[in-house]
């Protein structure tokens, strides 16, 4: 493209230049006027120089019309700079909620399987027992001390099942995690396929030169607060820890707080 | 003041883990009759067929979000006075304000317990039951 802007510019006036130049110099070399002839070749001395300082502004001026683009794509900068170590954070986020939540339900498991064991060992061998006092097989003695063990064991059976049903609520609640995670992941995907297009974008910029210039910075500055309010209309998913500012609420108790102090 | 258990509950969230960890904990409590939508879209049908007594929805969905599902909700005359508790991860100040001018009786952050769950639950069918808003 520059090459042939190139050559149009010495095609036009500049050859005219040189024409008329090289005619002058005959003519002087002719008249054997010396001095005539050496004016004659400053003067495309001068000519030559003066198109290679156009050159070099033409060449300049690509250069920092390529810099500016590489400037320009603010967006990739915010990427490299910001999300990518935030993305990076909410993975490692996303693990450690995942190994809280395997950690939480393993521990229901180790609590309460003894618990579930025990009642049933401790069932069988009372079923046994009372077996054996259907068929009549128990003294007074023996039958008295069944009845004592019965009796505690009814009041275990009902103890041990309520923790064993508090445990299976605790695994319930671990589960939470598969939502916060999932939700998390699915904005690290939006960022990959945003680096994605975003990269595509700098290899056709790079491959062939920016031509018209993008919105203003200004425009991009709304346009950015407008896809900010955009998300929040959406939904932002959940904040990370210690992330988020003021303008997050920390937990439950922060939005009673903040909805009482609206009439709630 | 125990709330009647037998109130059909509609949950709405795109995720079925957080569903069915909803739909227990409501079991927990006593309310067997729980039905189920994965966005605002698929549960304003369900809701505009009637027989809907409690809403419980996230914000954050594919296709229709919980915000916009709440909206039609209020904007419709035979729905508007459905009460509707939100349970989402979205914390913003901002969305908590909002959520509560387009008219949502109760919102949850998540991660929440089965507590929070029972008590915001109470709370609401206090006020319905006192008649107001």
């Amino acid at each position: 493209m520059n090459t042939m802007r190139r050559e149009q510019g010495s095609s036009g006036a500049d050859l005219e230049a040189y024409r008329r130049a090289a005619q002058q110099l005959l003519e002087h070399v002719e008249a054997g006027d010396g001095e005539g002839a050496q004016t004659v070749i400053d003067d495309l001395t001068h000519l030559r120089e003066t198109e290679l300082f156009r050159e070099l502004g033409t060449l300049t001026r690509d250069l920092h019309e390529a810099i500016k683009a590489f400037n320009y794509d603010e967006r990739l900068a915010d990427i490299t700079s910001q999300e990518i170590p935030d993305a990076r954070e909410r993975l490692n986020y996303v693990i450690t909620m995942t190994e809280q939540a395997a950690h939480r339900t393993l521990t229901v498991i180790e609590g309460s399987a003894p618990l579930a064991q025990q009642l049933a060992e401790e069932g069988g061998q009372l079923a046994e027992r009372w077996q054996a006092f259907q068929r009549r097989e128990l003294n007074v003695e023996e039958f008295r001390e069944l009845s004592r063990e019965l009796g505690g064991f009814l009041e275990r059976v009902q103890a041990d099942s309520r923790q064993i049903s508090d445990q299976l609520n605790e695994a319930l609640m671990a589960q939470d995690y598969q939502d916060l995670t999932g939700q998390i992941i699915r904005k690290v995907i939006a960022l990959v396929e945003e680096v994605e297009a975003n990269l595509v974008q700098l290899v056709r910029i790079s491959g062939q030169r920016f031509e018209a210039d993008g919105p203003s910075r200004p425009a991009r500055a709304a346009e950015d607060a407008e896809a900010a309010s955009e998300r929040m209309r959406r939904g932002e998913g959940p904040t990370l820890p210690g992330q988020g500012g003021d303008d997050v609420v920390s937990g439950q108790d922060e939005v009673d707080d903040l909805l009482s102090s609206l009439g709630f | 003041m125990a709330a009647d258990k037998n109130i059909k509950i509609l949950v709405v969230d795109d995720f079925s883990t957080m569903r069915r960890i909803i739909k227990n904990l409501l079991r927990e409590l006593g309310y067997n009759n729980v039905v189920e939508a994965d966005d605002g879209n698929t549960a304003l049908p369900i809701l505009q067929k009637g027989g809907i007594d409690f809403l419980i929805t996230d914000w954050n969905m594919p296709g229709m979000t919980g915000l916009e599902l709440l909206k039609h909700v209020r904007a419709d005359a035979n729905l508007k006075d459905l009460p509707t508790l939100m349970v989402t991860a979205e914390a913003k100040r901002e969305q908590i304000m909002e959520a509560a001018q387009a008219g949502v009786n109760g919102y949850i952050v998540k991660p929440f317990t089965a507590a929070t769950l029972r008590e915001k639950i109470d709370k609401i069918f206090e006020r319905v039951q006192a008649g107001g808003g």
